[in-house]
């Protein structure tokens, strides 16, 4: 790096909207991304009119593989009235509309647009599970799609070698379940927004209903346990440290900081924006951190000036419950082996030092995949501004949060700071 | 085989006959498997085909159920999975591969640090034969 980066002027926040992340028979991507934009202009306290918008960049990943249309920036355009305006998709797997963001943040920051779109979107649901696996095996390196591994495959392995390295082991994967699954309870957009303890209940009505053994489960541990409950998908990576197959669609105004307040009086500000990129499994010196996240991590601070601990809350990329604890870790946030520790003792829940993964996180609020980046400022969004109801944090004087992305096997990994003032 | 160029299909070829081989980079040393035509140290890219000698130790392993539609059409499946690891090799660099001989449905059983040799699994024929690179413990 030659001497520290900087934006050339300051970029803001100023409105955030999604669609309910879910798996949907009856909606499109191109009708999903219309819910998110609609929401988007409703949170703009001082409105916006759409023909104010510059530019628009997209986030999107399977589409040419799952909807055999690859040019979705125009689609997209034309769908919300913005045409002749620009319209750029961008690409990074499941980091897709994370990068969006962060060329949303250049354009204005160069000076060259005031106001700019960028959001993401996906439609995965309507294939198979099988086809769903080998599109986003797109993502991963062709050495390990030929040596049989998939992502919960990948992630399997990762948390193999963390297990050996750290001494950790499954039941501290299944605290990063069980806190997801309690924070996705609270958020009405999510595409499993139930507990672990509600679904023991709803099993056990069923079953009630039915007829048959009524199943026991001490407590949720002992569910997660349940190979029947809980199966092995790639081990040690069973259905509950999974992510879903979802649809969905996530967006964020952006605008130069000079006219933020003309859309509202409570913008966020982007002080921090970092981007890596990084290896195969085979070539990574270690596969207990993310090389991408570290680097991406160093970029974001250094812009911002802000450390670890100076961020308060942050939605990580929990694609696997493996990979939610070598986020925090490489973020700074807790030490390298640590992190499973913070999460066994709550630091990481909703009323924790560190709240991670408020909304849920990909594991319940789902998984668009070029939906999640913008998805996750979403959450933040409402954090920082205290909209975030039920799982609202109750950390005072809330002023600083982040979001981690991550694509394909940590080949793309971004972080972003946010700050209210 | 000095003369083939050091990329994905010099490598899928040297699989087919049994060969596990990487680049060394004339310049500075370093090797990677599979091959790169550019050394990622020293950047250059004066390379020189390195047999692997095949024996190394496992350091990351998983069992997977559900697999891609070609592990499906090899038999395994949920109740059959097959296990995938990453291999340090003696030669210090480490390579993504199929394990054999462990059983899948026990993982407890298998062990990082396990010493491994390598086999390779010789799939198809004609036009569609593949080899996949695989190990399997001592």
């Amino acid at each position: 790096m030659r001497g520290r980066r900087k934006l050339g002027r300051g970029v803001a926040v100023v409105g955030a909207g999604m669609s309910k992340f879910g798996m949907y028979s009856d909606k499109d991507s191109k009708y999903l991304f219309a819910e998110a934009f609609h929401e988007m202009l409703s949170t703009v306290d001082k409105g916006i009119d759409p023909k104010d918008i510059d530019a628009l960049y997209l986030g999107n990943f399977t589409n040419d593989f799952f909807v055999h249309q690859g040019h979705w920036g125009p689609i997209v355009s034309d769908l919300l009235g913005l045409t002749p305006k620009p319209a750029t998709r961008t690409e990074g797997a499941c980091a897709s509309s994370a990068l969006a963001f962060r060329e949303g943040v250049f354009a204005i920051a160069s000076g060259f647009y005031d106001v700019v779109l960028v959001g993401g979107v996906e439609e995965m649901s309507k294939r198979s599970t099988e086809e769903v696996t080998q599109g986003l095996a797109m993502a991963a390196s062709p050495y390990e799609v030929k040596a049989g591994f998939t992502f919960p495959g990948v992630f399997g392995a990762i948390a193999t070698a963390y297990f050996a390295k750290y001494g950790a082991n499954r039941e501290h994967l299944m605290n990063v379940t069980i806190k997801s699954h309690n924070n996705a309870r609270l958020n009405p957009k999510a595409q499993f927004n139930v507990s672990i303890r509600d679904i023991m209940n709803q099993r056990i009505e069923k079953v009630r209903t039915k007829g048959g053994p009524i199943p026991v489960w001490k407590d949720e541990k002992e569910f997660l346990r349940d190979p029947e409950a809980n199966p092995v998908v790639a081990w040690p990576m069973h259905l509950y440290d999974c992510c879903p197959i979802s649809d969905g669609a996530s967006c964020v105004l952006l605008a130069a900081e000079k006219i933020a307040r003309d859309f509202t009086d409570n913008p966020l500000y982007v002080v921090g924006i970092g981007q890596g990129s990084g290896k195969g499994l085979h070539a990574k010196e270690d596969l207990t951190y993310f090389e991408a996240t570290r680097y991406a991590a160093r970029e974001a601070y250094g812009l911002s000036g802000l450390k670890p601990e100076d961020v308060q809350i942050a939605e990580v990329h929990d694609c696997f419950s493996i990979a939610e604890i070598l986020h925090i870790e490489d973020l700074g946030f807790f030490k390298p082996g640590e992190g499973y520790k913070a999460v066994e003792e709550g630091l990481t829940r909703l009323n924790g030092s560190k709240p991670i993964n408020t909304s849920g996180g990909l594991k319940c609020k789902g998984h668009p995949v070029g939906a999640t980046g913008t998805g996750q400022l979403v959450e933040i969004w409402k954090q920082l501004r205290g909209e975030a109801g039920e799982r609202q944090v109750p950390i005072k004087d809330l002023r600083v949060g982040a979001t981690q992305s991550l694509g394909g096997t940590g080949g793309t990994c971004t972080l972003t700071i946010l700050e209210r003032r | 085989m000095e003369l083939r160029p050091f990329n994905d299909i010099s490598y899928e070829r040297f699989l087919s006959e049994d060969k596990l081989m990487g680049s060394r980079c004339r310049k500075c040393g370093v090797v990677s498997v599979p091959p790169r035509p550019i050394c990622i140290k020293c950047h250059g890219s004066e390379m020189e085909w390195v047999d692997m000698k095949g024996k190394g130790k496992l350091v990351a392993f998983t069992c997977i159920a559900i697999g891609p539609p070609f592990m499906i059409k090899e038999g395994y499946d949920r109740r059959h999975p097959y296990v995938s690891g990453v291999v340090e090799l003696e030669e210090g660099v480490k390579v993504v591969a199929r394990i054999e001989g462990v059983d899948g449905t026990k993982p407890e059983t298998i062990r990082i640090g396990t010493p491994v040799r390598i086999e390779f699994l010789h799939r198809g024929g004609g036009e569609d034969s593949m080899t996949f690179l695989a190990f399997r413990p001592l």
